[in-house]
């Protein structure tokens, strides 16, 4: 909401602050003011001058050299273009060294352009005259302007009077952020009021005198309302012998200063009372409606209406239409029809003044698309009781302004009156809630400030229905808070029993994972959680993998950001992709993100969000660098249980032979794998890639945070380091398995330290050389414990089709 | 002089000038070998020893003993000097440029969201709070009803919230924890609460679709607005540096009375007024408010007996003023340039 200083001063008489003071206390009471424009900042030494002499520029076809008397003693000559420059006009002039806010030619400037003596194609010029643009409005806000040429003072305006006082641009335009409880501060007599009680100045709202001829306006026109529902009030007047012309030039200036572009005075009064009041109006051409009658009632299903600006919409039974006896006149509260709507041939005004339900509102808008100034207020629920003075003050100033005979009476459809609401004042409670000692009498003082009243006897507030956020003590206590100032309110801690703090053990095993995979060179990354379903047919996804079954966002933002990830491999290699295509030479990435999971497609139920890590590298290292990563990670989080890297479950996004599925005790933990050259491609990356998934809840039950001190061994060890030929198909884990099993108690460390393919090795056969160490706790040992062990442990070897090497 | 002896101080003179002259340690051991090995100069002295009058032998062994430890001595000492020399000279050798690049390890790194988040943890832990988290998918209940925004209620508009079904949705805040944490009905509560909200938002240099809030919930007895207050001040003080100022400001929200938006003294330029803080001198960070005694209602809690506050701290908001980020889309591209700056 905008509104200029100079209006809400006409309800604040004796306010007297700078833009910048007002907008700073207006903030801390609670109205915040998010900025404001000095309408004359960049105007400077403007004063009004009248054209002496005009003559033709000898040099040029439209300029003119012109003398005038700008008050100063000697006529100033001033060379002007304005194709409506003429002798004897009065004009807005800039002196030399005076400055204006843009050029005739559309160019503003920010700090203002400074106006110098020089030469117009030799004729010397010693300031200039300018138009309404040049000072930095526009023919749209100021009607009586030329929209091409200089501005035009009426004849009697003195010569020498200050210019922008005239235009009314001493002025400052503030823009209010309102919060969505104060229904009341959308108007400016609720901003005024608020701007009263900050500075402790009277407030005088505008007196609503009574208005009217002796004539009955129901013998004009009848009402019905049919769903009071949707229409808590509706009030209706009729103005005769209207005479459609321009609004006075103050109310011209207001509602400018809100944004609003005045056009005649019948649509400037309803627009100044929106504005004024935060009441919107609407005004049908009275001998347009048919049978006299207005019946509110809701839309037909299909029924199609043409509003004021020509669109057609299609309507709907939610919705709330304003008709006469034959035909809608009106979408209420949103726009009037163009069947009703006001000419410069109107002679009779049927004036309507209602209150719709605001949720209504603001579903109908939303549904055809249209929102309107008025729309916007009635959208935040008004209160009913504004309507008839709103009313009221409409016509008032349509007798002021002599544009009309307002027929006496006022129809008001009103069968529910809402009343205001009384709230205990219990000041003892506010004060411990604020952890303040504000006295009963100040806190009744602040209420009183902003209208709302205090009945001594019952001990109650009472809040007018203006203030609908008013409701409980709390309420009353930010009444309290915001005038007593929240910046005067102390500062303590709370007190009460000492809370021990801390992390869930999920978030302290989270906070492991993420050192210990920095320490190894992973930077974290941070990925959407929705992506787009595409990403299943790039990942290889069979057709009815369970991970297709994804949850669907009803309104996304778009088909890209349409599903809930059930994977978390997408994230990270369109990272791992941006960086590529940025020429990055490696990338190591992981993120620690949800998916999500619902075993009902639309859930009924919260899904199963699971955290996962994800890691993933290119030119970084291969396979088993990766899964040395997360060998050390469960080391790191004290997982005993071995780790198994089976290859029975594929997944086709990795590399066929290069992949493996990580279980500890037969459940899945994770997986690990190289990127299959397909998926490489639809990502766009160059470089073998590898990446590892580690399904976080599977692991947090597995971690250990305990140590237990073991004796440091005090016997000497034994190696044995042993190479062989092993069929190609045996695996590590088999053969590891195996020495193991046989080598029993005094095997202390099994160590593959070479692996080789290739001659002299035969195909199908591979050179593999292990280092096993041996020791016991209890004693040193003995050779031909070794021996045994060695023995069986060969034996065995040799069952699986493995030499030793000779 | 017996010629003995002058043949024995003949020995050692010759002795101590070759030592003299030894160059390095293994010209000084060629001396030891020639003047004190078994077929050494003054070895042989001693084998010459039988040709001496017995009576006269005692003071022969006594002035080759005498020559051997003098020679010894000066051959140690000449050994010690050459050995320091030569590690000198080793070391001397040895010099390097140490301008030269240094060999970094391999590290990875946090990024800003998170290191912001683990320092706001710390210093609520610090302060009794724990750290809760709650469901990303959530309940429209949890997240509008019971924090007082029923059916209809303008704000559900204003936030733009991604709809799975009628009733589940993409929370929009981390308030509905609040609900949860409240309802379980263990107080008093410190809490705060972490995590990934969603808005409808176009991608920009300052909205994402994406985002996170630490939401914080105290509710015990006697809990006032001045304690809202001077939590947060300690907060910013603790975040922003202890010369921070905190400034209140009226506002509303649907689940806090009274509420307040909380501003914190530009932490570039003092409160001065700097591009920064778009010459205002003060940065808004949060927003909060004294819990609504409707909301305890609905969690079960008398609102006549107990109280509290609650705020709520946008993460990205602060992760880039704190490291002056200029783009919130930085920050989940994942470039490796950009993550390795923190």
């Amino acid at each position: 909401m905008n509104t200029s200083l100079s209006w809400l001063k006409k309800y604040v008489p004796s306010l007297d602050v700078t833009p910048k003071e007002f907008c700073d206390a207006m903030t801390l009471s609670g109205t915040k003011a998010e900025g404001y424009t000095a309408l004359d900042a960049r105007l400077d030494k403007i004063v009004v001058g009248k054209v002496l002499t005009c003559e033709p520029h000898p040099d040029s076809d439209h300029l003119h050299v012109c003398t005038v008397d700008a008050g100063s003693g000697e006529p100033l000559q001033i060379v002007c273009g304005a194709p409506n420059v003429r002798e004897g006009i009065k004009v807005p002039v800039v002196l030399v060294g005076g400055s204006v806010a843009g050029t005739h030619a559309g160019g503003e400037s920010s700090e203002g352009i400074v106006i110098k003596r020089g030469k117009l194609r030799g004729v010397e010029s010693e300031g200039m005259i300018c138009s309404i643009d040049e000072l930095g409005s526009s023919s749209e806000f100021y009607p009586e302007a030329a929209s091409d040429g200089i501005y035009i003072f009426p004849d009697d305006t003195e010569i020498g009077a200050d210019a922008v006082e005239l235009l009314g641009l001493h002025d400052a335009v503030v823009e209010f952020e309102v919060t969505s409880n104060r229904v009341d501060c959308y108007s400016v007599i609720g901003i005024a009021r608020e701007a009263a009680a900050t500075f402790g100045k009277e407030f005088c709202p505008p007196v609503v005198k009574e208005t009217g001829n002796g004539e009955d306006v129901n013998d004009y026109v009848s009402v019905e309302v049919k769903d009071t529902d949707l229409c808590p009030r509706y009030t209706a007047r009729v103005v005769k012998n209207v005479k459609i012309g321009p609004s006075p030039k103050w109310m011209q200036r207001c509602l400018a200063s809100n944004g609003i572009r005045p056009i005649n005075n019948i649509v400037d009064i309803t627009n100044y009372i929106m504005e004024e009041y935060g009441q919107p109006m609407h005004s049908y051409d009275y001998d347009l409606i048919a049978g006299h009658k207005i019946i509110v009632r809701r839309a037909e299903d299909g029924e199609k209406f043409v509003t004021l600006d020509g669109q057609e919409h299609e309507m709907d039974s939610r919705m709330l239409m304003i008709c006469d006896a034959e035909k809608a006149v009106g979408i209420a509260g949103i726009m009037g029809g163009e069947n009703s709507m006001i000419t410069d041939d109107c002679t009779t005004v049927l004036f309507e003044a209602a209150n719709f339900d605001g949720t209504n509102i603001r579903l109908t808008s939303k549904r055809l698309g249209h929102q309107t100034d008025a729309s916007q207020k009635f959208d935040k629920g008004l209160d009913p009781n504004t309507a008839l003075e709103a009313m009221n003050r409409a016509c008032q100033l349509i007798e002021e302004f002599g544009c009309g005979e307002v027929v006496g009476g006022c129809i008001d459809i009103y069968p529910v009156k809402r009343e205001p609401e009384t709230v205990l004042f219990e000041p003892e409670k506010i004060n411990s809630m604020l952890g303040t000692e504000i006295s009963e009498e100040d806190m009744i003082a602040y209420f009183k400030s902003v209208g709302l009243g205090y009945d001594e006897g019952s001990r109650r507030v009472i809040v007018p229905t203006f203030r609908q956020d008013v409701h409980r003590m709390c309420d009353l206590a930010e009444e309290v808070a915001r005038f007593y100032g929240y910046d005067k309110i102390p500062l303590t801690l709370p007190g009460g029993a000492a809370t021990a703090g801390g992390l869930t053990r999920e978030m302290r095993i989270d906070s492991i994972v993420r050192t210990t995979v920095e320490s190894c060179g992973f930077y974290q990354g941070y990925c959407y959680s929705f992506e787009s379903p595409k990403v299943f047919d790039k990942l290889k996804f069979a057709e009815d993998a369970p991970e297709r079954k994804a949850i669907t966002i009803r309104n996304p933002l778009g088909p890209d950001y349409s599903i809930m990830r059930t994977t978390s491999l997408n994230g990270v290699l369109t990272s791992l992709a941006t960086n590529y295509n940025r020429r990055n030479k490696a990338a190591m990435l992981y993120e620690m993100g949800n998916i999500y999971l619902s075993e009902e497609l639309p859930p009924k139920e919260l899904p199963d969000e699971r955290m996962q890590l994800t890691l993933g590298m290119y030119d970084s290292g291969d396979f088993f660098d990766l899964k040395g990563v997360i060998e050390l990670l469960f080391a790191r989080l004290g997982v005993k249980e071995a780790r198994e890297y089976t290859t029975d479950s594929l997944r086709n996004y990795y590399h066929p032979g290069r992949q493996a599925e990580i279980r500890i005790g037969g459940v899945r933990v994770g997986e690990i794998g190289e990127i299959h050259p397909d998926v490489m491609k639809a990502y766009g990356l160059g470089s073998r890639t590898y990446t590892a998934v580690i399904d976080m809840p599977a692991v947090y039950p597995l971690v250990s945070f305990e140590r237990k001190y073991r004796g440091i061994a005090k016997y000497p060890a034994v190696t044995r380091d042993i190479s062989m030929i092993v069929p190609k198909q045996i695996t590590n884990a088999e053969i590891e398995k195996l020495i193991e099993q046989r080598a029993g108690k005094i095997l202390e460390e099994c160590d593959l330290f070479d692996i080789y393919e290739g001659a002299p090795i035969l195909p199908g056969y591979k050179s593999m050389a292990y280092s096993l160490v041996f020791r016991r706790n209890d004693k040193t040992l003995e050779e031909a414990e070794i021996t045994s062990a060695m023995k069986k442990i060969l034996n065995g070897l040799s069952g699986l089709g493995i030499e030793l090497r000779k | 002089m017996s010629e003995f002896e002058k043949r024995v101080r003949e020995i050692e003179e010759n002795a101590s000038e070759a030592i003299k002259k030894a160059a390095d340690l293994d010209r000084l051991n060629e001396i030891r070998i020639s003047f004190l090995g078994k077929k050494g100069i003054l070895t042989s002295v001693l084998k010459s020893m039988k040709d001496v009058p017995p009576e006269d032998r005692p003071m022969v062994g006594k002035w080759v003993n005498d020559a051997r430890a003098v020679i010894e001595g000066r051959m140690e000492e000449t050994r010690r000097y050459l050995e320091a020399e030569k590690q000198n000279a080793r070391l001397k050798a040895e010099e390097i440029d140490v301008t030269l690049p240094a060999k970094t390890k391999a590290y990875g790194h946090r990024h800003p969201n998170t290191s912001v988040l683990e320092e706001v943890e710390r210093i609520f832990v610090g302060m009794g709070y724990e750290v809760i988290e709650g469901p990303e998918i959530e309940y429209d209940e949890y997240n509008f009803t019971k924090l007082n925004i029923p059916a209809n209620h303008p704000a559900k508009d204003e936030q733009d919230t991604f709809y799975i079904t009628d009733d589940i949705l993409l929370r929009t805040q981390t308030s509905p924890v609040q609900a949860r944490i409240m309802e379980q009905g263990r107080l008093p509560i410190r809490m705060i609460a972490p995590g990934r909200v969603f808005r409808s938002d176009e991608v920009d240099a300052t909205h994402s679709p994406s985002f996170h809030q630490i939401e914080g919930l105290v509710i015990d007895k006697g809990i006032t607005f001045a304690d809202l207050k001077g939590t947060l001040d300690v907060f910013a003080k603790k975040l922003f540096g202890p010369d921070t100022k905190t400034k209140f400001r009226p506002h509303h929200f649907p689940f806090t009375e009274p509420s307040a938006e909380v501003d914190v003294s530009c932490f570039k330029c003092g409160g001065k007024g700097c591009r920064f803080c778009k010459g205002e001198g003060w940065i808004e960070i949060l927003g909060c408010g004294m819990v609504h005694p409707h909301v305890l209602e609905m969690c079960g809690i008398d609102p006549e007996v107990y109280g509290g506050f609650a705020f709520g701290v946008g993460l990205e908001r602060i992760t880039l003023l704190k490291y002056e980020i200029d783009d919130m889309r930085l920050l989940y591209e994942n470039d490796v340039r950009f993550l390795r700056q923190f």
